[in-house]
């Protein structure tokens, strides 16, 4: 049944992009070979009428219009040039970047929209080039709502979504005006005003629960003048700032906090003092942990004031 | 959707791409589109029945086979592709901004380039502006540019390599094997001559990389496990490890593989993973102190929490 449908969906693609002039439906009814079977004029409308949405939800662009001024009943076609993607030249490096996004997805819903992306691209001409099987970037899709949100920020209109952030007991349901999706540290995050705390937020798509929808009219969200997408992401995570931490750490060791260092100086007695970036205390303090007893913060009291508390509660636990 | 909504585009798009590619295997056609070697015999049946209306032997599409070799001709109504649907070209316009988002694979310049030429081509003007990628800040270009050209070529690389949970900077040289990121992370896979066995390399702690004028000579066995599994492939006989997560350390469970999670009533989580190294979960029960627990292994708890203890007397000289 499926590929009897298929064969009469391909024979009204090819019939219609084939015209120059439009065709009645009951012309079609007759050429067509799969609509000889519809055994009656209400069973074949039914036909018709869906093979036409499909065709539309496909991306077809199928055009009605009149035969002649005399005529009203309504005839098909499909303008070959708004039907074909237009050819298209690319420099090997362009070309090497689509062919390893294409295999990019971990997703296999997006995975198989983006190889048969490529597929259509090289048929428009596009030269693939082969790239060593091993280069292997990936993507994730980080839920099933990425394709909705991205739409919807593209179109302008407002999504409504129940969300779980990192430290929420339990999801609630946001109203957003999306203005972009940035990819960060391996995940998509939805950025917009969000219209229940009125002020812009941060949204991790992978914290969202089920699908987003989109609602209202195209065009009803306006993205304000000069936004920038991802310093608003990055901004949702560490703040910046010049401070600096002095922290003692033992000769040879830390060597990751010796990857910031600003400055060094030898302490004695096997240490040294080294000075780093601090934009978070909290953070530092957290990195300082995994050294344990070879990283000591000296400064600033906020971060040394964070790690005794938390060893106090580490080594506090179980007692 | 129906079945046929799925399988029409692709049969669009195959007529396309068989005329542009005349003589080719059943098996690359299947590799290339992502399905069976009978499905792709089935779609061409299928196409052998479509054509011009009068459907006599003159307007069928004509299918020719040699052996496994496929070519299609009297299809040139439908011989330029479909335009891309918006699924097909958001797919394909994410990605590439996820691409530009480690740098160093390929020039964000060629990406931006190819963006605007997708764009201009499937008519979604509009995407890409609202689509973009923050560059991982602990990510060194240079060092990403070095891996990947080693690959390409098929050098071997030596390695400056940091191993944070032990604190350690290690000298290794390396065949490199296969390139890819995991949480927007760059990952190097390979044939580590030192440890004589596969290793998987982050690429933001390798501290300098350098080609070698030699040739990459991993054991056949090695090349072919490197391609079975991503970063952290628990083995069944690895340590079970359980951390108590109070609410702001949930992340956790996102981070890294857990074999079981559990929700502790409070907002917080009980999880459990495996590690064979217990470096790495000491290194993760410090890091977490005071918004987690390491509760089993008893004596890997009692070790975090003795190294705590001499941490804190520093504090308190």
């Amino acid at each position: 049944m499926a590929a009897e449908r298929t064969e009469r969906l391909m024979n009204l693609v090819i019939c219609l992009l084939h015209t120059r002039s439009y065709i009645t439906a009951e012309r079609l009814r007759e050429t067509i070979p799969g609509y000889a079977e519809a055994p009656s004029d209400e069973a074949f409308k039914r036909m018709f009428e869906r093979d036409k949405e499909d065709l539309r939800d496909l991306g077809i662009p199928l055009e009605t219009g009149s035969l002649s001024h005399f005529d009203d009943e309504p005839g098909y076609r499909i303008p070959r040039n708004d039907y074909a993607l237009p050819s298209i030249t690319l420099e090997p490096d362009e070309a090497a970047a689509l062919v390893l996004a294409a295999r990019m997805w971990s997703s296999a819903a997006l995975g198989a929209s983006a190889t048969r992306a490529l597929r259509k691209l090289e048929a428009a001409g596009v030269e693939i080039s082969r790239l060593p099987d091993g280069l292997q970037p990936r993507v994730g899709a980080g839920g099933t709502g990425l394709p909705i949100v991205a739409e919807a920020a593209r179109e302008g209109r407002r999504l409504r979504f129940d969300y779980r952030g990192a430290s929420d007991a339990a999801p609630a349901t946001r109203h957003v005006e999306p203005w972009g999706v940035v990819w960060w540290h391996g995940r998509w995050y939805l950025v917009g005003h969000d219209l229940d705390r009125e002020a812009p937020r941060v949204f991790r798509l992978s914290r969202v629960m089920g699908d987003p929808k989109a609602e209202g009219k195209a065009g009803a969200v306006t993205v304000p003048e000069g936004v920038d997408l991802r310093a608003l992401v990055v901004a949702s995570d560490p703040p910046t700032t010049d401070a600096m931490a002095r922290v003692k750490v033992r000769h040879n060791r830390a060597i990751g906090l010796r990857r910031q260092t600003v400055d060094v100086s030898d302490d004695g007695g096997g240490w040294d003092v080294v000075t780093v970036p601090c934009p978070d205390p909290h953070r530092l303090a957290e990195q300082v942990l995994g050294y344990g007893a070879d990283a000591v913060i000296l400064s600033p009291a906020e971060a040394r004031d964070a790690i005794v508390q938390r060893l106090h509660a580490l080594t506090g636990a179980h007692q | 959707m129906s079945g046929a909504t799925d399988h029409l585009p692709r049969l669009l798009a195959l007529v396309p791409w068989l005329l542009a590619h005349p003589g080719t295997e059943v098996s690359d056609v299947a590799r290339e589109f992502g399905i069976t070697e009978a499905q792709v015999r089935a779609d061409v049946n299928l196409l052998w029945m479509c054509g011009l209306p009068g459907y006599g032997p003159g307007d069928l599409i004509d299918v020719t086979w040699h052996g496994d070799r496929v070519t299609l001709s009297n299809a040139e109504t439908i011989e330029r592709p479909l335009r891309l649907t918006s699924d097909e070209a958001l797919a394909m316009i994410t990605a590439l901004r996820a691409l530009s988002g480690v740098p160093g694979i390929v020039s964000t310049e060629a990406i931006d380039r190819a963006l605007a030429k997708l764009e201009a081509a499937a008519g979604t003007a509009g995407v890409a502006d609202r689509v973009v990628a923050a560059p991982e800040s602990g990510t060194d270009v240079e060092i990403v540019t070095t891996a990947s050209n080693a690959l390409a070529r098929g050098r071997r690389l030596h390695l400056r390599y940091w191993v944070p949970a032990r604190d350690e900077a290690t000298e290794r040289d390396v065949d490199p094997l296969r390139l890819f990121t995991s949480d927007g992370s760059a990952y190097l896979k390979g044939y580590c001559h030192a440890s004589e066995d596969l290793r998987t390399f982050k690429l933001s702690r390798v501290l300098s990389a350098e080609i070698l004028d030699v040739a990459v000579a991993a054991p056949d066995e090695a090349r072919r496990r490197a391609f079975d599994a991503d970063l952290f492939t628990p083995a069944a006989d690895d340590r079970l490890v359980t951390f108590s997560l109070d609410p702001a350390a949930r992340w956790v469970s996102d981070y890294y593989p857990c074999e079981t999670v559990q929700e502790r009533g409070d907002g917080g989580l009980i999880v459990q993973m495996r590690s064979h190294d217990d470096d790495w979960v000491r290194w993760l029960a410090l890091g977490l102190a005071g918004v987690a627990v390491l509760t089993e292994p008893l004596d890997l708890a009692a070790e975090v929490r003795h190294v705590a203890a001499c941490a804190l007397a520093a504090y308190q000289n």
